[in-house]
């Protein structure tokens, strides 16, 4: 840096205290988008995220025999494991005094986060594993099980946020959380 | 600060038994004029133990705790065909003090403890951001780091209290899912400034690198106000179970938001409506609706000791000690009852008294042998007091699964053993 001498001392401090607020410390490396995109799994009930494919529940059942029927049990009732919950059932059962059986029928609000979540997190053992192809069609199978949507109905990008689901008005705000 | 004995009686402060909490302040240790140790028989003659006889052994690079103390452990039902499902629950009923030993925190995982190489692991900062930024592990540490001591309690805690019927638990079971640490790492409004966050930016979606991916949405303004993305607990690197390499902290809000092995914040204009936001950790209330995106951990406590499995061995002085704590705040008063609620005595809180973490309470007790229940009620700086059971259930009914934070109370019989019970 070039200072002139007579003021050098004064000005360096200057100089020194300034850079140090102007410059927050950054280490983070700046990454395009499309570098990102691999990791970007998300998927917005507005569909955004969803890729390209297609699938429908009569696709859907080999799918789901082969990759899921052992911990969710067969038709997605009567699961093996009971962590794993069942996943077709329980309509009506919200109702006040009821015993409630919460299944992605049931309960869940949005088509599009059975996509995102057989995405990421199943099978269980192999999460991350299905094509595109295959995951539309084992959410048509699970949707179809429910009574959501037909045997034929063809799920993608398009027309999966656009399924709506018995409990989406189900949900509202906790009126405790801190503003 | 250590406290001088006063041997005055103490006069009772309420029903039962429950003594003034003056003996903590003071330090007083005679109990009114009935004071009773255990056993009024001679002690045995003194003997030189072996260990004062010889050297005892070297230097372990990890300290291990005593191996007299092998029973305590985390509590966990195995999940043979998916492992690493569930949960492990901090051992409460053998533990003291405000700080859970990181090696006995509770887990919940959803697929599993991931082995994450540091060296690989990545943070990214992207969506509604001027600058995308991926960290290395090595690079966030490079940050001006903060502490702050705070539980971690999961949304689903004591939800074995919402059954009909009282059930055989003892307090690691019912309400082991809640520890505290102090974590160490960098505030998340750090990292979110320097990639410059959008105005359209309301929510930032938090993912592990686990194989479940765990996901939830955050409001921004908590991610600005006290979340920190950690690197430390209690000192060392977090532990694996608890989210090694880095996870996130959001001080009081429950458990599941808190991101382990957090890989990726992606700043958005709406939630994400993950899993674990709509199937799970929502409210099903008595009517048909389900309160959604329910943030603190309201103000809860319970007792430690005594409680089940901890028999009472005869009439005569018990403490009873326990933890209370609030997501909204600090505790500002325990109250403890021995007649299951008809009538209450402050207890002594044990410093330091820490926004969002827990606090140790102390009581004196003067048990007569006859039946009792022994109950705690909370109350945080908000002004909002632990419910009863009763108050809970008519807000929300039974169904709620989550959140649960009634009084809850463990009943003892003239034999002294000590059981769940609702009262
Ligand atoms: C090895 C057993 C196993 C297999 C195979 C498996 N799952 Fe799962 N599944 C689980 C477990 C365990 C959970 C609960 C995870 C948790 O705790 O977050 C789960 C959760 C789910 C859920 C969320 C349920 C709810 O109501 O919240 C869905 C949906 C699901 N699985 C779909 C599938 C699909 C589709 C497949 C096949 C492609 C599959 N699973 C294969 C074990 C399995």
């Amino acid at each position: 840096m070039s200072t002139p001498k007579r003021i050098a001392g004064c000005l360096s401090m200057l100089t020194v205290a300034s850079a140090a607020l102007a410059q927050a410390p950054q280490f983070g490396q700046p990454i395009a988008p499309a570098d990102i995109a691999p990791w970007d799994i998300s998927i917005g009930p507005d569909g955004v995220g969803l890729p390209p494919g297609r699938g429908t529940a009569i696709e859907g059942e080999a799918i789901y025999v082969a990759y899921c029927q052992a911990c969710h049990g067969e038709k997605g009732i009567g699961p093996s494991n009971a962590l794993a919950g069942a996943l077709v059932g329980g309509i009506g059962t919200l109702a006040p005094d009821k015993i409630p059986v919460k299944t992605v029928g049931s309960f869940w609000p949005y088509a599009t986060t059975l996509f995102d979540y057989i995405r990421r997190a199943m099978p269980f053992q192999e999460s991350k594993s299905l094509t595109a192809d295959e995951l539309y069609a084992v959410s048509a199978y699970i949707l179809h099980l429910n009574g959501i949507i037909g045997a034929t109905d063809v799920l993608d990008a398009h027309s999966l946020p656009n399924v709506r689901m018995p409990n989406q008005d189900g949900f509202i705000p906790f009126p405790r959380n801190p503003k | 600060m250590i406290r001088k004995i006063n041997r005055d009686p103490v006069e009772p402060a309420a029903g039962n038994g429950i003594l003034s909490r003056r003996i903590f302040l003071e330090g007083t240790l005679a109990v009114g004029a009935t004071g009773t140790g255990l056993s009024c028989a001679s002690a045995e003659p003194l003997a030189v133990q072996p260990w004062m006889k010889t050297p005892g052994s070297g230097f372990v690079g990890y300290g291990q705790p005593s191996p007299f103390e092998s029973k305590v452990v985390k509590a966990f039902l195995p999940s043979p065909a998916t492992p690493g499902v569930g949960a492990s629950r901090t051992p409460l009923h053998l533990l003291e003090g405000m700080i859970t030993p990181s090696g006995l925190h509770f887990e919940r995982s959803h697929s599993g403890i991931p082995d994450i190489d540091p060296d690989q692991h990545r943070l990214v900062i992207h969506g509604l951001v001027k600058r995308p930024l991926v960290f290395t592990v090595e690079a966030l540490s490079r940050y001006p780091m903060q502490s702050r001591i705070a539980f971690i309690e999961c949304g689903g805690n004591s939800q074995v209290l919402n059954a009909p019927q009282a059930q055989p638990l003892n307090a690691t079971a019912i309400h082991g899912l809640v520890g505290c640490s102090e974590w160490t790492g960098v505030p998340v409004s750090t990292l979110l400034d320097e990639a410059g966050v959008e105005p359209a930016a309301r929510w930032v979606i938090a993912e592990g690198a686990d194989a479940a991916a765990m996901s939830r949405s955050i409001p921004i303004a908590k991610a600005m106000d006290d979340a920190l993305v950690c690197f430390y607990q209690n000192g060392e690197r977090v532990r694996p179970s608890n989210g090694y390499p880095v996870r996130l902290l959001l001080p009081g809000f429950e458990g599941n938001m808190n991101v382990k092995w957090l890989r990726r914040l992606k700043l958005t204009a709406g939630p994400a409506m993950s899993k674990d936001e709509t199937s799970k950790y929502t409210i099903l209330l008595k009517d048909e609706k389900a309160w959604q995106f329910v943030f603190p951990m309201e103000v809860k406590s319970f007792i430690a000791r005594p409680s089940p499995g901890l028999a009472l061995r005869g009439p005569g002085f018990y403490e009873i000690s326990g933890l209370a704590w609030s997501g909204n705040g600090s505790i500002r008063q325990v109250e403890v009852s021995a007649d299951g609620g008809q009538s209450w005595a402050p207890a002594a809180l044990q410093g330091p008294i820490l926004p969002k973490a827990p606090v140790r309470f102390r009581a004196a007790w003067q048990w007569n042998g006859g039946p009792a229940v022994l109950q705690s009620r909370a109350t945080d700086d908000t002004g909002m007091v632990q419910p009863t059971r009763a108050q809970f259930a008519a807000e929300r009914g039974l169904r709620g699964v989550y959140h649960y934070n009634a009084i809850a109370s463990w009943r003892i019989d003239e034999m002294g053993e000590v059981n769940n019970v609702y009262a």
